[in-house]
């Protein structure tokens, strides 16, 4: 009775490999499904680039907010299922990334498609401090910590009356541009977030330092003692995710124009994020777009039932992170291994010499 | 007589990684039985397999002619199965009075109190309320075996009691054993030291890779078939 | 002289949230589980009381004693039914179940009970005080939350030091898989201690909602400042939960004499000091990993 121990976030079966001598061996990275999904990933981007010549502006709007969740559940999920990181509170970048375009855009007078990107930036900086602040934690206590944090952030700008206080105020400066132009280039703004998340994830895990996190989740001691810095691994994560899940959250506020504290720095977020990611599939990178998808087919059927769509989204994530801990992508993967991202280390013999091959 | 103890064709698995293979093995009530091996030859896990922290893949754990399927650990511990861990595996924020009391957590009728425990081992007397983590190792291996005993086992599963202790500390506590077994109490006693092992046994088993690869009494066996036993050779 | 009152005040504040910061430092303590639902289930607790009031008028010091048994089968079955299969494994389960159960909860008490606040009448107790001098008076309820928290903390001390069961608790504390060997049914335990953990957030809950008025949503505030107790106080030190939540407390009404907005926001700076010079906390052993 042997069982498949797939406790790496990789997935697929262990090929045979045939002996080889050595200094014959490279890396192998793509998948044949990696390839159709790379290259379906791009068409699909390109049709929704196109969607200002055919889409309406609900279209539109509705492609944004998918990105821009898109964005936020990747993030999450490089936090949480690749770093272990667990964070109920990115809110806070959400915020400083809405908070920080409107002061660039609106009383610096930087563009406010260019501020989104400087707005990122501040985030990130934030999440500096903040992160050895919460390192301090460990699991829940982090989790928890991280909440405090954020509702510090948000108490701050609460109780500045330059940022307008409670009642938040609005992104003036998009005024300058004509509704058409402010809707593509929202649109813009939010497929390469969107996609921008998805590339980011792939890559870092492709790199040094997502063999690292690898590492340091199998066995942290031992990724120490093989010279691994975990706790520059992490803040490194840390800040890229909190640079770009503060970009979302610019991204969203372009959408909605009116920032108010209250809901910029809604744990309900976090709540979204959380709940796509577990129902998608933690530690994939396909998890998170599929959650995303099913989020929104869900918030679509249920918006009549009002408070009744969380409890279901979140009775479905309890039962989802009991029973199937790796989420929708989990259980499609049982049926048949697929890898949709180059993200996959194989040691394979080198038959051939190619140009594409090894790192 | 139904022995007190069978194990019949277990396996056992970590994992992917098999570490018994069809080990059969039977004890008499009151008897004591020594199993013997190289590190890693899966002497804890049988003993993990009987007291129930180990599930086999495959065979039965039958005692007293009752099969041990799906008896959970802490069940076992009230039929009269007892384990002292390897590495003793004392409650370090507890003193050594609590750690023997837990011990009692589940009990069964019989003579073993705290009192009878430091009769066994006068060395306790002073340091009932010691906090475990503060003792030595021949000290903790001691409260191991009363924190074992606390509970009126019928069965007792001594697992590398020797292990880390100078010789004169090893010697002290299988003195000790005598008055256990008086008790009526049935001992397998898994070592590494093999002239201990086979000073109180009545039986001896040796394990190889997961298999048996010798059984016997000791007087029948000589050195030379132990040492292939033990090392495959 | 106020600054005096505003400490008397903080000190009394500090018993509501050692009455919270109990429940979630036991569960920690014993299961290493952060229960990221605690704040929701105390909130749970004030609308059972608050449904038991409306249907028969009772006094909610008195609906309290069927609220209190009520959370303790709750906490058990959840534990048993639920959080301890979050146990093994991987650990970002059980944060991701308990936040998921909080947001449950909270939004079903929003279903049933609308966002409106509520509150719980005592009668004169709530107003009644101890005059001490012109500038200061105690509040009986206060005082008597007080005096409760540090009840409940005794009584806590008292089962872990000389029970069987306080035993048990402590062995499976240290070694989850030994105390099993040693005949400690795990899972029922586990159980236990949820049970008992939830039994403290009802008399938490009805306390609050008591104290004031409270809505579903306010689950949340009660998390954070029972875990900032926690942490201020030291993890694994159940009186550092009390000094904890004193501490927390006085930093709240001290910030409220220095800016009437700011009374949760230096309670928070005041954690989050404690976080960056003393991560253990006033009383605590090291960080558990």
């Amino acid at each position: 009775m042997t069982r498949v121990d797939d406790g790496t976030t990789s997935t697929g079966r262990a090929p045979a490999v045939e002996p080889v001598a050595p200094g014959e061996w490279r890396i192998a990275r793509w998948t044949p499904e990696s390839r159709v999904g790379v290259v379906a990933a791009l068409v699909g981007l390109g049709v929704l680039a196109t969607l200002p010549d055919w889409g309406s502006s609900s279209d539109m709007a509705t492609v944004v907010e998918i990105m821009a969740l898109l964005a936020l559940a990747q993030m999450w999920n490089l936090l949480a299922g690749f770093a272990g990181l667990v964070s109920i509170g990115q809110q806070a970048f959400i915020g400083t990334g809405a908070y920080a375009l409107l002061v660039l855009a609106d009383d610096h007078g930087v563009d406010p498609f260019v501020a989104v990107w400087l707005a990122a930036l501040v985030a990130a900086a934030l999440s500096v401090p903040i992160g050895v602040l919460a390192f301090r934690l460990r699991g829940g206590y982090f989790a928890i910590g991280t909440w405090v944090i954020a509702q510090v952030v948000f108490l701050m700008v609460t109780n500045n009356t330059a940022l307008g206080g409670g009642s938040g105020r609005s992104l003036l400066s998009l005024g300058d541009y004509d509704r058409i132009t402010r809707e593509d280039y929202t649109l813009y703004t939010a497929l390469v977030a969107g996609a921008g998340a998805v590339a980011i994830v792939v890559l870092v895990l492709r790199s040094r330092l997502g063999l690292a996190l690898r590492a340091i989740r199998d066995d942290e001691g031992g990724a120490r003692g093989a010279g691994v810095d975990v706790y520059r691994a992490r803040l490194a994560v840390w800040v890229i995710a909190a640079g770009w899940t503060g970009l979302a959250g610019g991204v969203i506020y372009l959408q909605r124009l009116n920032v108010q504290p209250t809901s910029a720095f809604s744990v309900q977020w976090t709540a979204f994020m959380i709940f796509i990611v577990v129902i998608g599939g933690l530690g994939s990178t396909t998890g998170p777009i599929i959650g995303t998808l099913v989020f929104w087919i869900l918030r679509d059927q249920l918006t009549d039932l009002g408070e009744w769509y969380l409890i279901v989204l979140g009775a479905i994530a309890i039962v989802m992170a009991i029973l199937a801990p790796k989420g929708i992508y989990g259980l499609l993967n049982r049926i048949r291994p697929f890898q949709l991202f180059p993200v996959q280390r194989r040691l394979r013999p080198r038959r051939r010499v190619k140009a594409r091959s090894a790192s | 007589m139904t022995a007190l103890l069978e194990l019949d064709g277990v396996d056992a698995h970590y994992g992917q990684l098999q570490a018994l293979f069809g080990v059969d093995l039977a004890v008499e009530q009151g008897e004591t039985v020594a199993m013997i091996g190289a590190n890693g030859a899966g002497k804890t896990t049988v003993l993990h397999t009987i007291a129930g922290a180990q599930r086999p893949s495959r065979g039965t754990v039958r005692f007293a002619g009752v099969p041990l399927d799906g008896v959970r650990a802490d069940r076992r511990v009230g039929l009269g199965i007892v384990l002292v861990p390897e590495g003793r595996r004392l409650f370090p924020s507890l003193t050594v009075e609590e750690n023997l009391l837990v011990g009692a957590h589940r009990r069964r009728r019989g003579p073993w109190n705290v009192a009878r425990v430091v009769e066994l081992f006068p060395s306790l007397d002073r340091l009932r309320d010691r906090r475990a983590a503060y003792l030595s190792g021949g000290e903790q291996q001691a409260v191991a075996i009363g924190r074992a005993l606390m509970a009126n086992p019928r069965l007792l599963l001594l697992d590398e009691v020797s292990l880390g202790l100078a010789p004169v500390v090893v010697k002290q506590l299988y003195a000790a054993l005598p008055g256990v077994v008086a008790e009526g109490v049935t001992l397998v006693v898994v070592e590494q030291d093999i002239g201990q092992a086979l000073s109180v046994a009545r039986h001896v088993t040796c394990l190889l890779e997961g298999r048996v690869s010798l059984r016997g009494r000791p007087d029948e066996l000589t050195r030379d078939r132990i040492t292939a036993a033990y090392f495959g050779m | 002289m106020e600054w005096v009152n505003a400490v008397i005040q903080g000190i009394l504040l500090g018993g509501v949230f050692a009455l919270f910061a109990t429940g979630l430092s036991l569960a920690f303590g014993i299961m290493r589980l952060a229960n990221l639902a605690h704040g929701t289930l105390a909130l749970l607790a004030a609308f059972i009381a608050y449904s038991m009031v409306d249907a028969t008028g009772v006094n909610p010091l008195v609906a309290l004693l069927a609220v209190v048994p009520i959370m303790f089968v709750v906490g058990y079955a959840l534990q048993r039914g639920v959080l301890n299969f979050t146990l093994t494994g991987d650990p970002l389960t059980a944060i991701l179940v308990t936040f998921g159960l909080a947001v449950v909860i909270e939004n079903v008490l929003l279903e049933r009970y609308s966002a409106d606040a509520r509150g719980l009448d005592a009668g004169s107790i709530e107003s009644a005080s101890i005059r001490v001098t012109d500038d200061i008076a105690i509040g009986w309820f206060p005082l008597m939350t007080l005096a409760v928290a540090v009840g409940v903390l005794g009584l806590l001390y008292l089962l872990f030091a000389r029970t069987r069961a306080g035993r048990a608790f402590r062995a499976i504390s240290d070694d989850r898989a030994t105390g099993r060997l040693m005949g400690i049914d795990d899972r029922h335990y586990y159980a236990l201690a949820m049970g008992i953990a939830l039994a403290t957030v009802a008399i938490a809950g009805v306390f609050l909602g008591i104290r004031t008025t409270f809505s579903p949503a306010d689950g949340n505030a009660q998390l954070l400042f029972g875990f900032e107790a926690v942490i201020i106080g030291g993890l694994g030190s159940l009186w550092g939960t009390l000094a904890g939540g004193i501490v927390l407390g006085v930093a709240q009404t001290v910030g409220a004499q220095i800016e009437p907005g700011w009374s949760v926001l230096t309670g928070h700076l005041v954690f989050l000091a404690v976080l960056a010079v003393r991560p253990h906390g006033l009383f605590g052993r090291a960080l558990p990993a």
